[in-house]
């Protein structure tokens, strides 16, 4: 029985089994000063930037359309964080944290709803909607920053991504929380179904009377969000609100999480535990290439190729020359025999 | 036989000059409106600036220092005419950049060189056109792709810059034709050069038109066109203009850089759409982008004359775009009623 | 099944012994079909005919399985449109397949711009263009963009096209879809006008009283099968329309009719709608339903059936016209609406616009419920019980509530959307051909459901083509055609030819 995981996981399981080969140290988990130390475990703690924003990229991706402006938002929410720590009297201080991440979150919030508006009210495509942010976003960030890369000392700030609870880090269990709620969301109320359905057939959607105004909206809204809370974790580990480097090139690497757990560029069905499955493949991967030697600047190579493959393997196209190599029907797709029954009454 | 409609002369007598260029060149309005507000904007600054704005040495300059920015967006006209897109061409322009500096560096010769930066960039465009076309890939994730694999190739290439000191290419930079204050460099007529060859192609070559046709009508290989082959030289040539365009910037700055060219496909498709050219595909002109490259050209030297922050750019930048954006929506979706 | 071969004039197409399959479907076997210079032949048949089959084999879309093709005497394969149209057989698609965003001289020599020096010579482009369709007898400024005029000219521009490339057969597939009266005469005149010179045209349309006007052959196609060519001349309406759907085998007497079932019509109807109608769609049309009536809608393909319906479910918006459901002023904009008015609506194309395909039988059969209810979820003991109830009463099979829907066949299909419908316990159910592409014993399933449904107070729109079964379950039928209502009648004591009569020839002054 082929399960839609099965892939997915066989490629991460095969990805950390070379990895223990090549080198032994890769699978060993030690116990240090409270902490479990390892490459593993490094996994886990860095793919949290990526954990998130995948996430919010998999529900936009499911209803059909798509978020290029993730990184921006992370780069805007870094500033907004650091920006409040920056200035207020006690940058040490658990409330000064608090109200800093609580705001970057709020705004990033706002972002996503504008966002939405753009692509369910005024019905803009959203490649292109998202687009305006993605340009503009950034620039709004070094306006906040004014220019400078706003760097903080802030221990309970840093902790967001550097600490460790209970053995594990802190980001780790930010980012299973965040797959637990959304997860919870989409599957323990009806918007999962729904948001597959608008994805699937949005024309069945709108004559069974569902509301996709709606459900288009939140998906834009949570991607935001998850960028938000990214980009806060992303700020917290190099202390500092970077708005060019931040979250750079991260839609892409969403994207692919996406493509390769299972869930498909043209909408519909989604699998937030092959999206999870995608971006560890990602992080593994990425940390493969290091041990390479291979400089991380470099790395984008890997990964074109890796998309290539993909895309191919997916693609109709070569599924239709494969069945027409090995069977002799016409070319015309297995839906035609019904286009007659279609025509208006 | 009898005579069974008469359209055209029954709107001339109504309606004047004015509804009859309308109904033939309504697709120029954007570009035009483009125009005026490069106009609105030389003259806005003018006033602001105290009448330092407008002087012979900065237009020239507008040109110098973006002609890298011209030649992409031509490329890139003829991708986003054809509905596609093609995010890559800032990687790309890296990509050559440094390899350019590269082979320069190890002695060879530019006549060699500059062709094999082209040829590669015109293999990134191929790779592009070939995802697409044939393998129903989606623009935006084809030159992903694209866009994943020339970056990663340019720090392979090296992973830092390299200086260039070839005499030949640098004197395309560094050599001023001056016409009494006004001046050009070669790297400024190259760039206008490939403006003019791309709108020749578009207004009197079949390929060309075929772009438009593919662009407006996803049924195009239902005229008879050929499409398969339009699809795939729209990316070719967004690949050869990502080659002469990391040929201008090498020479520009003295120097190949890897981390050149980071968004900068985001600019060239903001100057693209705000010269005219429409997203979803069928209308632009090459000369129309040739105005947005000015604008946001323009718009960064006030920008920069003000002293404000560069950060400024990219949310005007981003403005605007969004405001051209939802009037093509607007128009487009007029159009598209009255049928 | 005499076929009528003219020796006279040699036909410029000759398709012979057309078979064309498809997994588990026999579109066309053993067809025939002539096209002959100087001639217009309408091909006409019902949906499942294999009208559409037969013409994409002419035009190049579908590979033939066996058969033949030639063209001016010489032996064809055609396999893609270019060589249909290198053969000399242009297509006015229904869609106008040009160019919006070219200019209408561009868009006539699009490809084929006469050139000079290397370079378009658009001058030259523009006077040919325009000589094109002068001799056409259209006079347009070619330089004018082709958005900017109505779908008749653009019509008219795609047949100039097929002139440029030298046509000898042009096919019009639904060409007058569009069109308002003085259209159609523009359009007739230069078809005629064509026919004179020499050329093969095929005019496929639905419209009957075009077909009669402007059509010199006629070829009925039913189940796949010819049913034989004839002279327009020779082939009375009725006729015509018995070929097509006449009487069909069945063994459904057997289900009690409910036709005659008193119905009250004193009370207000649960719906009315007054002058309801949608320019270039619909004429304004007026529709009663009673409490626990049946009405149905008979009327051939593309009379505006489905237009009506769709107008009254405010899946379309309608341009004029009142809608009142039971006795209160609504406005139809949306689907929500008509839901939260408790009405339901069953799609004719269920692949398209019922069935979400990657969805579970389960989540297709609740979606109605759950889109009506919003984020919370319905209770799994409650969804568990609905979609077992719903299946069970109408007889899913496969009876797996979790198989993906897509992979049901087109009966169970239309079987899960009539349960998703039911599920949200509507008052007033409009069933659009909910009898397409299903075997006879799920047909008779779904009619007695149907019939006992009524009988407990749901009131039904009955769309069918199959007019046996609209006569069975109906209490009044409101016949269309050509987009227009043309009359209601009450189905007792209705015998079939007496209907086939009606929907031929009435309002046409040749009523027999």
């Amino acid at each position: 029985m082929k399960h839609r995981l099965f892939w997915p996981v066989v490629a991460l399981v095969s990805l950390i089994l070379i990895n223990t080969i090549a080198r032994s140290q890769f699978a060993s988990i030690t116990v240090r000063d409270d902490r479990l130390y390892g490459a593993l475990i490094d996994i886990l703690r860095q793919s949290a930037p990526l954990m998130l924003v995948s996430l919010g990229m998999t529900i936009v991706i499911a209803t059909r359309g798509i978020d290029l402006s993730v990184g921006a938002v992370m780069a805007v929410s870094g500033a907004v964080a650091l920006t409040i720590i920056d200035d207020a009297t006690d940058p040490n201080s658990l409330g000064t944290v608090m109200v800093a991440v609580g705001a970057a979150i709020l705004v990033s919030l706002v972002l996503g709803v504008w966002n939405g508006f753009l692509v369910s009210a005024l019905g803009i495509q959203p490649i292109i909607a998202t687009l305006v942010l993605m340009l503009a976003g950034r620039g709004v960030a070094l306006l906040i920053t004014e220019g400078f890369i706003t760097t903080v000392n802030s221990t309970p700030f840093s902790f967001i991504s550097t600490g460790y609870v209970l053995l594990l880090p802190v980001a780790f269990f930010i980012w299973v929380a965040a797959v637990a709620v959304v997860g919870l969301i989409e599957r323990r109320t009806a918007l999962g179904v729904l948001t597959e359905a608008v994805g699937i057939n949005p024309e069945a959607s709108r004559l069974a009377g569902v509301r996709s105004t709606g459900i288009i909206w939140t998906a834009y809204a949570a991607s935001a969000v998850l960028a938000g809370i990214a980009g806060v974790i992303y700020a917290s580990n190099i202390r500092a609100a970077d708005a060019n480097a931040a979250g750079q090139f991260i839609e892409l690497y969403a994207i692919l999480a996406v493509v390769l757990g299972g869930t498909s560029l043209m909408g519909g069905k989604f699998s937030i535990a092959g999206t999870v499955v995608g971006v560890l493949i990602i992080q593994t991967l990425e940390s493969t290439i290091l041990f390479l030697g291979v400089p991380s600047a470099q790395s984008p190579v890997f990964f074109a190729i890796v998309v290539v493959v993909v895309v191919i393997i997916q693609s109709p196209n070569l599924h239709r020359v494969l069945r027409n190599t090995f069977r002799t029907t016409r070319s015309a797709g297995p839906g035609e025999p019904t286009s007659d029954a279609g025509a208006a009454g | 036989m009898t005579n069974v409609e008469t359209v055209g002369s029954k709107l001339q007598s109504e309606g004047g000059y004015f509804q009859v260029f309308s109904s033939r060149h309504s697709s120029l309005l954007p570009t035009l409106a483009a125009l005026a507000i490069l106009i609105m904007l030389f003259i806005g600054a003018e006033i602001f600036l105290r009448g330092d704005f407008i002087s012979p040495g900065n237009i020239s300059a507008l040109l110098l220092d973006n002609a890298y920015l011209v030649i992409l967006a031509v490329g890139m006209t003829f991708v986003i005419v054809t509905a596609g897109i093609d995010l890559s061409v800032g990687s790309v322009m890296a990509f050559t950049g440094i390899w350019l500096a590269k082979l320069l560096e190890a002695g060879t010769s530019p006549a060699l060189a500059i062709p094999a930066i082209i040829v590669g960039g015109a293999l990134i465009g191929l790779l592009i056109g070939v995802l697409v076309q044939f393998f129903d890939v989606q623009p935006f994730i084809a030159s992903l792709a694209g866009l994943f694999l020339a970056r990663g190739l340019a720090f392979v290439v090296s992973l830092s810059s390299i200086k260039v000191e070839t005499a030949s290419v640098l004197w395309l930079q560094s050599t001023r034709i001056r016409l009494g204050d006004w001046y050009i460099t070669p790297t400024g007529i190259l760039a206008l050069l490939v403006v003019f060859a791309g709108a020749y192609v578009m207004q009197y070559t079949r390929f060309g038109r075929t772009t438009y046709a593919v662009g407006g009508n996803q049924q195009a290989a239902l005229m008879g066109l050929k499409v398969p082959r339009t699809t795939v030289a729209v990316y070719v040539i967004s690949g050869v203009c990502g080659g002469l365009a990391g040929l201008v910037l090498t020479a520009y700055s003295g120097a190949g850089y890897p981390r050149n060219g980071v968004g900068t496909e985001l600019d060239v498709i903001a100057a693209v759409v705000i010269g005219g050219t429409v997203l979803t595909g069928g209308r632009g002109y090459v000369l129309g982008s040739l105005v947005g490259v000015f604008v946001y050209g323009t718009i960064k030297s006030i920008i920069s004359f003000m002293g404000a922050e560069q950060s400024w750019m990219q949310i005007v930048i981003g403005a605007l775009l969004l405001l051209f954006i939802v009037v093509q929506r607007a128009i487009v979706a007029r159009s598209n009623r009255r049928t | 099944m005499t076929l009528n071969a003219d020796n006279e004039v040699p036909p410029i197409v000759a398709m012979r012994g057309i078979t064309i399959s498809f997994p588990g479907v026999l579109a066309l076997s053993d067809v025939d079909f002539f096209l002959r210079p100087g001639e217009v032949h309408s091909l006409m048949g019902e949906n499942g005919a294999g009208k559409s089959t037969l013409i994409k084999a002419l035009t190049g879309v579908y590979a033939i399985d066996s058969g033949s093709i030639d063209v001016t005497g010489t032996s064809r394969v055609f396999r893609g449109t270019s060589d249909a149209e290198a053969a000399g057989i242009s297509t006015v698609y229904q869609e106008i397949n040009l160019c919006s965003n070219l200019s209408v001289g561009e868009n006539v020599m699009l490809g084929h711009e006469p050139r000079k020096g290397g370079r378009i010579d658009w001058k030259a482009v523009h006077r040919m263009a325009a000589a094109h369709l002068e001799s056409l007898g259209i006079s347009v400024d070619t330089r004018s963009l082709l958005s900017n005029h109505s779908i008749a000219i653009q019509q008219l521009v795609a047949i100039s096209r097929a002139m440029v490339l030298d046509a000898k057969v042009l096919v019009l597939d639904e060409p007058t879809s569009s069109l308002d009266r003085g259209e159609v005469e523009q359009l007739f005149t230069v078809i005629r006008d064509l026919r004179d010179k020499g050329a093969a045209i095929l005019f496929v349309s639905h419209f009957l009283d075009q077909v009669y006007e402007i059509s010199d052959r006629i070829t009925v196609l039913r189940n796949g099968k010819l049913v034989g060519e004839y002279l327009v001349k020779d082939l009375p309406r009725e006729d015509l329309v018995n070929k097509m759907i006449g009487r069909v085998l069945d063994d459904l007497e057997a289900i009690a009719s409910t036709a005659a079932r008193e119905i009250n019509r004193d009370e207000t109807p649960i719906l009315r709608v007054t002058d309801v109608g949608r320019r270039g769609v619909l004429e304004p049309a007026d529709l009663a339903v009673f409490d626990g009536e049946i009405v149905g809608i008979a009327g051939l393909l593309g009379s505006g059936r489905t237009e009506l319906v769709r107008l009254l479910y405010g899946a379309d918006r309608a341009d004029s016209g009142n809608i009142e459901v039971g006795g209160t002023a609504v406005k139809m904009t949306s689907p929500r609406q008509a839901i939260d008015h408790r009405i339901a609506f069953s799609s004719e194309d269920r692949r398209a616009e019922g069935i979400v395909s990657d969805l579970t039988v389960a989540e297709n059969i609740v979606l109605g419920l759950q889109a009506r209810k919003g984020f919370r979820k319905i209770r799994r003991a409650k969804q568990e019980s609905v979609v077992s109830e719903y299946m069970a009463a109408l007889d899913v099979r496969p009876a797996d509530p979790n198989m993906i829907a897509g992979n049901l066949s087109g009966g169970n299909q239309q079987k899960v959307l009539i349960a998703r419908w039911l599920a949200t316990a509507p008052e007033l159910l409009i069933l659009d051909e909910p009898t397409r592409g299903i075997d006879v014993g799920t047909k008779a399933e779904l009619q007695k459901k149907v019939a006992e449904l009524s009988e407990k107070g749901l009131s039904v729109i009955f769309i069918s083509s199959e007019l046996e079964e609209v006569l069975r379950l109906a209490q009044r039928v409101v016949v269309m055609r050509d987009r227009r209502c043309i009359g209601e009648l009450d189905s007792q004591g209705l015998e079939l030819e007496g209907l086939i009569d009606f929907i031929a020839n009435q309002g046409t002054g040749s009523a027999a």
